[in-house]
């Protein structure tokens, strides 16, 4: 039982993974380029952008979900995602939005100094940002990132709620067939998991530590 | 034509105008000291000289080439690419430093030298390719000009960082060095680039009244007949004994120039011979 059990939760845990990888991946790139729109000297991209940054931090993600994957085919009658693409789509947009604030509030505390000592040296923008900027944001923003990181992991388990099979889900099952443990047994892959990022961001913020900002 | 001309420079910032009409050149190899009170436009002058700022009016000639000219610039925006052209024409050593806090000493000052190596071999390639180079011969060719290009760049950085002292620190980190050998490491970072005119900006003020001696050494020690520097400063001595000439700014405009003989020891304006007097040159 217990095995047939752990084997369930495993499979799950594989979609909960494949649903954190993707967002991660997607987001730490999107919210990038969110970040610079709300930078931007364009004052309508930072409007739109604020805008979109506050409705997705405004409401549930568990509703952006739902509203992913049943509003396409309650407007339009079309099939436009498989549960698990609706659930990517909501998860990239939304946790975009929350690390381009992150990403701002990072490169935003890095000293004009900084960019100007770029700027009289004859570096280009790129150039500044990407060797002299970044690494300065990264050790800053590791922090709140971890954070975020850590609620992503366990965010994942909103996917349930359209129906994809992860690792609560699962459980759940279980729960229905009128086994309990299961669903408390399912923290532990959670708590694996925190566990071994907490590890990597230590070890991330160990190899940062040489220099200060 | 002197070699640095700088012609009717205004600069506002919203209501305030930091900069009247500031004209002065400068010769090849002097050493120009910009002194005065706070607040009197001395460091934005020096920022726009270094194209930090656009000034709303005036122009600026080097070597007889039009480098900036605020009518002109108005009008069009320049290009990134000539904008980082103009800039590599001075050196900038900062109040703050600005150091890149993740480079070593030795990083810092090879940073955009590298930058510049690496857009050089660039246009080497394009330029062999054009001669109908191809393959194998292209790829040696090439790696020998890189090869060099580096060696020379490490050999230069090398006998900078020596020249401003600092040679057992080649591996450490700015949040290792004291203030003094941070100025001391921008200081190189500046003249590894080799630029027609070095500039300061209060090089000293931010550093504790002991370390400033280390640094103002230095800079002392880089006059030779044919650098060129402009060096904004509170240090009236140091001024006095390294500067070839002096303008005394305030309220945005020069209100004495000349020699340093003639600013220190027959100065005429009324508020020069009042900031001398505070700030210690009493042999007025």
């Amino acid at each position: 039982m217990f095995w047939q059990v752990t084997l369930s939760l495993l499979e799950g845990f594989g979609t909960t993974c494949l649903i954190f990888i993707v967002t991660l991946a997607a987001s730490l790139v999107l919210g990038l380029l969110i970040a610079f729109g709300t930078m931007s000297r364009y004052k309508w991209l930072r409007a739109i952008l604020k805008t979109l940054i506050w409705i997705i931090r405004g409401t549930p993600l568990m509703l952006q979900v739902m509203v992913i994957f049943y509003v396409p085919g309650l407007l339009f009658h079309v099939n436009l995602f498989t549960r698990l693409t609706a659930v990517f789509v909501a998860f990239i947009i939304n946790y975009s939005c929350y690390f381009s604030e992150i990403y701002r509030g990072g490169i935003q505390s890095i000293s004009r100094g900084q960019y100007e000592a770029g700027q009289v040296l004859g570096m280009t923008r790129a150039q500044i940002f990407f060797r002299v900027v970044l690494v300065q944001v990264i050790k800053r923003i590791i922090p709140p990132m971890s954070n975020e990181v850590m609620t992503l992991v366990k965010d994942t388990s909103l996917a349930r709620v359209i129906l994809v099979e992860e690792i609560i889900k699962n459980a759940e099952d279980f729960v229905m067939r009128g086994l309990v443990w299961p669903l408390f047994y399912s923290a532990v892959f959670y708590l694996v998991f925190v566990g071994i990022l907490t590890l990597a961001f230590r070890f991330v913020e160990k190899r940062l530590a040489y220099f200060k900002v | 034509m002197a070699f640095l001309e700088v012609k009717n420079f205004e600069k506002s910032f919203g209501n305030n105008k930091v900069l009247k009409g500031v004209s002065f050149d400068l010769e090849k190899g002097q050493v120009l000291a910009i002194i005065g009170s706070s607040g009197g436009g001395k460091t934005t002058l020096l920022r726009c000289i270094n194209f930090l700022e656009t000034p709303d009016a005036g122009s600026m000639h080097l070597n007889g080439e039009l480098l900036i000219d605020a009518e002109a610039e108005k009008r069009t925006r320049k290009t990134e690419s000539e904008q980082r052209k103009r800039r590599l024409h001075f050196g900038l050593v900062f109040q703050q430093f600005n150091l890149f806090p993740q480079y070593s000493v030795l990083g810092n000052v090879l940073l955009a030298r590298r930058l510049l190596d690496a857009q050089s071999v660039k246009d080497k390639k394009r330029e062999l390719k054009s001669a109908g180079i191809r393959g194998k011969e292209l790829k040696s060719e090439l790696s020998v000009f890189a090869a060099e290009a580096e060696k020379r760049a490490n050999a230069d950085a090398l006998s900078i960082i020596e020249r401003v002292g600092l040679s057992d620190k080649l591996n450490a980190y700015p949040c290792e060095l004291s203030g003094g050998q941070c100025q001391r490491v921008a200081i190189a970072r500046a003249l590894a680039l080799t630029p027609d005119i070095l500039c300061f900006d209060e090089p000293t003020s931010a550093l504790d009244p002991e370390l400033t001696g280390e640094v103002l050494r230095v800079i002392r020690g880089l006059k030779s007949g044919d650098r060129t520097m402009i060096v904004v400063t509170h240090e009236m001595e140091f001024a006095h004994s390294v500067a070839d000439k002096v303008i005394f700014i305030a309220d945005g405009v020069i209100e004495e120039q000349g020699t340093t003989e003639d600013v220190f020891g027959a100065t005429r304006s009324e508020k020069a011979k009042a900031f001398l007097g505070s700030h210690g040159k009493t042999d007025i």
